[in-house]
């Protein structure tokens, strides 16, 4: 097992990496900005140094500077989070070639799966659904047109270097093809450096499916059942659920036995996600790979009582997966909603500033992940999340009786955050039902 | 319950806090903290004299972890007066190990006292076994180093106080 580990990442997801750590008596280096210096969980790794100016490119995305952190640090292995270089395939490689552990996939895996187009190809190898669409990249705006008259309109255009939710445009006839084609390689070469398209039907109105997996270096690949994430705003994910609802036991288990066969197909180790959307009579397509911990993977530990994050450590450290695939039981349903600065009110405009006053929920099944409190001031420089609000009980209209309960307790004074729009949300007969799908939330609350 | 009396390496020896307290005036430190075996100590130095802040007994970790790396400030003041016009602080570009030599043999760059001019090397600091010579930010009289030779440093560390005005 190693003794010291570098956390190339700040905020929540430092914090949770640093918890494991010190559980499983590893001590940690931590990196920050000079917009994090003096932050409340700094004070609980064994070092942390100072890469940089507050601006993200300037020392979270530095590897020069992570890396000679993490050798005047001493560490054994990096575990990078999520974001920032987290799905670095260039950070993993020289983190290899400085003999330091990367905490996640080969760099081999992460480009393969990295490739949106390349990624379909090995589902169709591992007989896993995808989307209909184009065999490869589309070599010309002929070609799209072509598979487009195949596949039926609307389609969706997407570049193959992206992911998040950006480089997409849905066309629904053959003049806004064109445009859509010609426009998403420009704007795929100016955000990607890799002006790759290819083309998928699009699936009007699906839900969001993704199931976390876990592979050792031994061959062992399971699947910790699924997330339901439909509810999301502008491919933003606001709450996230698990199990999914209203979704038939043998459809949940074919879709996280489908993930598994395309991640052993891929060689890929570590944890991982796998995105599929399910159309309206439950058929389920394999969209993307996420090669890395996510944000929502709490779900996931509350309804298995797995710790992912320490099994993400053991599994780099060579160790094999404690559990095999009947070990793993889902219990209970789970949700999440992802506190942001943001002001609900005015488009989720991002609202830094310093927290006055915080009171945190508690109580039976209910966990308040954040790296915030009273007095911290929430920099502009990062994304707004500031906090994950957890609730895990016997049933999926408790947990939301819980949620409701916990958001009204929690009190954060001199910011706005997105909590009171979760009340909404949950509170909405839709949402109690379970009839969610990705275009509920914008639907229902037009900006 | 912690043992009364103290062991030859704690934390709470008295030899060895006024050891910390001298090392502090010597690199012009502010705030050092150190934790041992479920013991913590803090030591913050406002003025010239150093005050200890407290210790307490925090709880007991799995395995014990080595002391921290003292974290240096801005400017606290030692002669010449706080806060010189004067007196500038130069800071770390990066992140990396401090080499106030070029090799274990030969003499340190500069040493206080020197003159120095921007076209001449200062020290090194290694990242990623790249040795990357630094030159004098300004041009004066270097009046403090504040690291120590193989010391590691990190983005914006100050490593050296240079009067322009000498």
């Amino acid at each position: 097992m190693y003794k010291r580990i570098l956390i190339a990442n700040r905020g929540e997801i430092a914090l949770r990496v640093i918890r494991a750590c010190r559980e499983m008596g590893i001590e940690t280096v931590a990196v920050f900005s000079e917009a994090d210096r003096g932050a409340a969980y700094l004070d609980l790794v064994d070092e942390a140094y100072c890469i940089g100016p507050p601006k993200a490119a300037q020392s979270y995305l530095k590897i020069e500077r992570v890396i000679a952190a993490a050798e005047v640090g001493n560490v054994e292995a990096i575990h990078p989070g999520y974001g920032f270089l987290a799905e670095n395939a260039h950070f993993n490689e020289v983190c290899r070639s400085c003999n330091i552990d990367f905490i996640g996939p080969t760099p081999d895996a992460m480009d393969l799966l990295g490739d949106k187009n390349q990624a379909r190809t090995i589902a169709r190898e591992a007989d896993v659904p995808v989307v209909p669409g184009s065999d490869g990249l589309l070599e010309n705006e002929a070609e799209a047109l072509r598979v487009a008259h195949e596949i039926g309109f609307p389609v969706l255009v997407k570049a193959t270097a992206g992911g998040g939710g950006k480089g997409m445009r849905v066309a629904a006839n053959d003049l806004t093809l064109k445009t859509a084609f010609q426009q998403a390689q420009t704007e795929a070469e100016a955000a990607f450096g890799n002006p790759g398209v290819y083309l998928e039907k699009f699936v009007e109105h699906p839900r969001h499916v993704e199931v976390q997996v876990i592979a050792d270096l031994h061959g062992n690949v399971v699947h910790l059942w699924e997330r339901d994430c439909s509810t999301q705003r502008r491919h933003q994910k606001l709450i996230e659920e698990s199990p999914a609802s209203n979704l038939p036991h043998e459809i949940r288990k074919s879709l996280c036995e489908s993930a598994v066969r395309l991640v052993k197909k891929a060689g890929y180790t570590n944890a991982g996600t796998v995105e599929f959307i399910v159309d309206r009579e439950n058929n389920f397509y394999f969209i993307e790979v996420n090669a890395r911990i996510q944000v929502e993977h709490c779900v996931t530990e509350m309804v298995t009582g797995i710790d992912l994050i320490k099994q993400q450590i053991a599994v780099a450290a060579g160790e094999k997966l404690p559990f095999t695939q009947d070990d793993i039981k889902l219990e209970g349903s789970a949700i999440e909603c992802r506190i942001n600065a943001e002001d609900p009110d005015h488009n989720f405009q991002p609202r830094p500033g310093k927290i006055e006053h915080m009171f945190t929920p508690g109580g039976f099944g209910v966990r308040f992940d954040t790296h915030t409190h009273a007095g911290y001031v929430v920099p502009p420089h990062y994304d707004s999340m500031i906090g994950k609000l957890i609730v895990h009980q016997p049933t999926r209209s408790e947990a939301i009786a819980c949620m409701l309960r916990a958001l009204d307790e929690l009190k954060i004074e001199g910011i706005q955050t997105t909590a009171p729009f979760h009340k909404k949300v949950l509170q909405h007969s839709i949402f109690a039902a379970g009839d969610i799908d990705t275009s509920f939330v914008e639907r229902t609350w037009a900006d | 319950m912690a043992d009364s009396e103290p062991k030859a390496d704690d934390v709470f020896d008295v030899d060895r806090v006024l050891r910390l307290i001298e090392m502090m005036k010597k690199h012009d430190l502010t705030e050092i903290n150190l934790r041992q075996s479920g013991q913590k100590i803090q030591l913050k130095r406002e003025t010239a004299q150093p005050q200890v802040v407290g210790y307490a007994a925090a709880p007991p970790i799995p395995q014990p972890m080595p002391a921290a790396a003292p974290a240096p400030t801005a400017d606290s003041g030692t002669a010449p007066a706080v806060d010189d016009p004067n007196v500038h602080i130069m800071k770390s570009p990066m992140v990396g190990t401090y080499y106030s030599r070029a090799n274990p043999e030969s003499e340190a760059f500069v040493k206080v006292g020197d003159r120095v001019s921007t076209d001449m090397t200062i020290c090194i600091v290694e990242a990623m076994k790249v040795f990357n010579e630094l030159n004098a930010e300004v041009a004066g009289e270097v009046v403090a180093i504040l690291v120590e030779n193989e010391e590691p440093v990190e983005y914006g560390q100050p490593l050296f106080k240079i009067d322009t005005s000498k």
